[in-house]
């Protein structure tokens, strides 16, 4: 049921629509000045790189188990059954803890802002929910930017591969990257050169902290135990010395050592 | 004296002068004007230092609280009301930092009601919270003696054997979890500092220092207030020390042996440089003068290995949440003016507020009757017998 995009570098002519249709929706401002700017930024979720004529997009990859949502102490960021990794600005407290924890450097910030908000790509989740396809997609003139189910999808990116072998990279980037995710690569040039990077983990990134957290539940009660045993036996040692001490003189040892105050 | 506090009143009026001025640039015009931190590098030393150090060199207090009331160690006793003060005042500042830090500072209580129990934040936010409760019910007893408030203390004094057990929970719950923060980057944080053991190293870590710290202040307690802790404890801590710092030392390296770094170690660059400077710092120079009687047994070689500690592991610190993550960035953080205002205020914020407590509190009370522990055991012995009877 998971929704997802799929891009086609190779099928891209660099017309930028995709970003002017990003800007639209997301009421971004988009004047040249912008339109200049090969960044992600908090007022341009998604950016087409050019590099010696060959393309890349760049955006929110709306991953299948997405860091930033993961160690967000507040859920205000959230992946939705339908593939897009949502934002509620209202719950955020500006910890930028997505930010440091996101692997492909997604989520921006309003740094000029007294209320700032993070700002990143949430795949359109309005029109994603109402069967929609993403703003992006819908205005794609070439079928470049492509929307529909994440398998569908991904059977049809090896289809590609496998059709024309010398055309692409062999690796669809994000099919399994930090255990997938939602936006798809395809791209006749190495990945590394648009900043993508290839040696991430396949992993979903938030094993490697619930395998510490999962514990805690576990250690609670065992570390209260352990610590009120540790307290009675040190302190029974202690009421049994102190015994001894008074009977020190005496050369047997005292059956009842609690009632030495007598 | 008089000469010597003036100029140390004027440092310090200039800090918080400037700290007054970087709060303004702060709140008026927001974190882009006030600090150095972009999307890039979206954390600095308002959480590499005053959090992460904040909380680590305020571990003293349930180090302390452990070693007298759990391992009863009574010989520790005398110093656990300046730890517990401490550590106190250390939870109260990291929370000022936090203030400052967060990009809504009035949304910090949300973690109360919004609830994400998959993000180590949101444990070390609940942790510290409490903890923060549980150290102002540890360090109540010392208000409520001061103006003899009998009815509480005696409340607060019952509850003792478990507030403490609850506040070494927390701690090492949280100490830890400061690392865990770092593990959900394996392919951000330089191999130097990431490793799947960082939560077991934050935790050794955060006992080194509490320890450290406690023989730190002895020394500058000594020195200022003419109230200093008895040379035979300090030595058993400097012991301790030794004992926890290499252990500290043989797991790291291990972890770095068995991860295959070691060969990375002797390769020039930014990291490495930094990398040694924390080692050194942190374990071979004070191991090497802990191995030393001479040095181990006497109050100045034990203050010089303390500092050491102390500056070692905040090396360490800001290496895991700075110089660690700079090269995935891609760029040099450096903080603002502004960022060190803050910080340099809120450290010497805490020496006043230390400094005040120390002065109009019974925290050395030479006279040792009032501690909190003693009248407990002596109610309950005599309870004790007195249910024998
Ligand atoms: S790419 Fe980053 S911001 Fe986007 S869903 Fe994945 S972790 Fe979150
Ligand atoms: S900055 Fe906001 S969205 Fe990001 S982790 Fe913190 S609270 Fe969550
Ligand atoms: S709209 Fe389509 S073709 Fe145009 S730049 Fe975007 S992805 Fe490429």
């Amino acid at each position: 049921m998971s929704k997802a995009l799929l891009y086609d570098a190779t099928l891209c002519i660099d017309c930028k629509q995709c970003e002017a249709a990003c800007a639209e929706k997301n009421k971004l401002r988009y004047d040249d000045a912008v339109v200049a700017e090969d960044r992600q930024s908090e007022h341009k979720f998604t950016v087409v790189l050019n590099k010696n004529d060959k393309y890349m997009r760049r955006l929110c990859m709306n991953c299948a188990e997405p860091a930033c949502a993961s160690v967000c102490p507040v859920a205000a960021l959230r992946k939705t059954p339908a593939g897009p990794v949502i934002y509620e600005a209202s719950r955020c407290m500006g910890c930028r803890y997505c930010m440091v924890a996101c692997p492909f450097g997604v989520p921006k910030y309003e740094w000029n802002k007294l209320a700032p908000r993070v700002q990143k790509c949430t795949m359109c989740s309005d029109r994603v929910e109402a069967g929609e396809p993403t703003a992006c997609a819908a205005i794609c003139p070439t079928g470049a930017t492509k929307f529909g189910e994440r398998d569908e999808l991904i059977l049809e990116a090896q289809q590609r591969l496998r059709n024309d072998p010398g055309k692409y990279v062999n690796h669809i980037y994000g099919l399994n990257e930090v255990g997938g995710t939602s936006v798809l690569l395809l791209s006749s040039v190495p990945f590394e050169e648009f900043g993508y990077r290839t040696d991430l983990t396949r992993d979903p990134l938030p094993l490697f902290t619930y395998r510490v957290l999962s514990r805690i539940p576990d250690f609670i009660p065992l570390g209260g135990v352990v610590l009120g045993g540790v307290w009675w036996i040190t302190h029974r040692r202690e009421e049994v010395a102190a015994a001894e001490g008074e009977t020190a003189n005496k050369v047997f040892y005292p059956r009842n050592p609690d009632r030495r105050t007598k | 004296m008089k000469i010597k506090l003036t100029f140390w009143k004027l440092v310090f009026f200039f800090i918080m002068a400037s700290a007054v001025y970087a709060t303004y640039v702060r709140f008026a015009k927001g974190l882009g004007p006030s600090t150095n931190l972009s999307d890039q590098f979206p954390w600095g030393i308002w959480i590499g230092f005053d959090v992460l150090c904040g909380v680590m060199l305020a571990a003293g207090g349930f180090t302390l609280t452990a070693a007298v009331h759990i391992l009863n160690i009574k010989r520790l006793h005398p110093i656990v009301r300046p730890t517990v003060l401490t550590a106190f005042l250390g939870y109260l500042l990291v929370c000022v930092a936090l203030m400052f830090d967060l990009g809504k500072p009035y949304n910090i209580w949300h973690p109360l009601i919004m609830r994400n129990p998959h993000s180590v934040m949101f444990e070390v936010a609940y942790c510290v919270m409490l903890y923060t409760a549980v150290l102002a019910l540890e360090f109540s007893p010392i208000v409520l003696e001061r103006f003899n408030l009998h009815k509480p203390l005696k409340v607060v004094r019952a509850a003792l054997i478990p507030l403490v057990i609850c506040g070494v929970i927390l701690s090492t719950l949280h100490q830890s979890s400061l690392g865990t923060l770092y593990l959900i980057m394996p392919e951000k944080l330089h191999p130097f500092w990431y490793t799947p053991l960082l939560p077991v190293f934050f935790f050794l870590s955060a006992i080194a220092v509490g320890l450290a710290m406690t023989i730190f202040e002895s020394s500058m307690s000594s020195k200022h207030f003419g109230q200093q802790l008895e040379l035979p404890i300090i030595q058993e801590l400097g012991r301790v020390l030794l004992v926890v710092l290499a252990v500290y030392g043989i797991l790291r390296f291990e972890d770095l042996l068995h991860r295959g770094v070691l060969k990375l170690l002797f390769q020039p660059g930014y990291e490495t440089y930094l990398f040694w400077l924390e080692l050194v710092l942190a374990l071979i120079l004070p191991l090497i003068l802990l191995t030393q009687k001479r040095i181990r047994t006497t109050a100045g070689g034990l203050y010089v290995i303390a500092v050491l500690v102390v500056l070692g592991f905040i090396t360490n610190r800001l290496n895991v949440s700075i110089t660690g993550l700079e090269s995935s960035a891609g760029m040099r953080y450096i903080p603002k003016w502004t960022e060190l205002a803050i910080t340099a205020a809120i450290i010497a914020g805490g020496f006043a507020l230390f400094g005040l407590a120390t002065k109009y509190l019974p925290i050395f009370s030479t006279a040792e009757q009032p501690t909190l522990e003693e009248p407990e055991t002596a109610v309950s012995a005599g309870s004790l017998s007195y249910d024998g009877d």
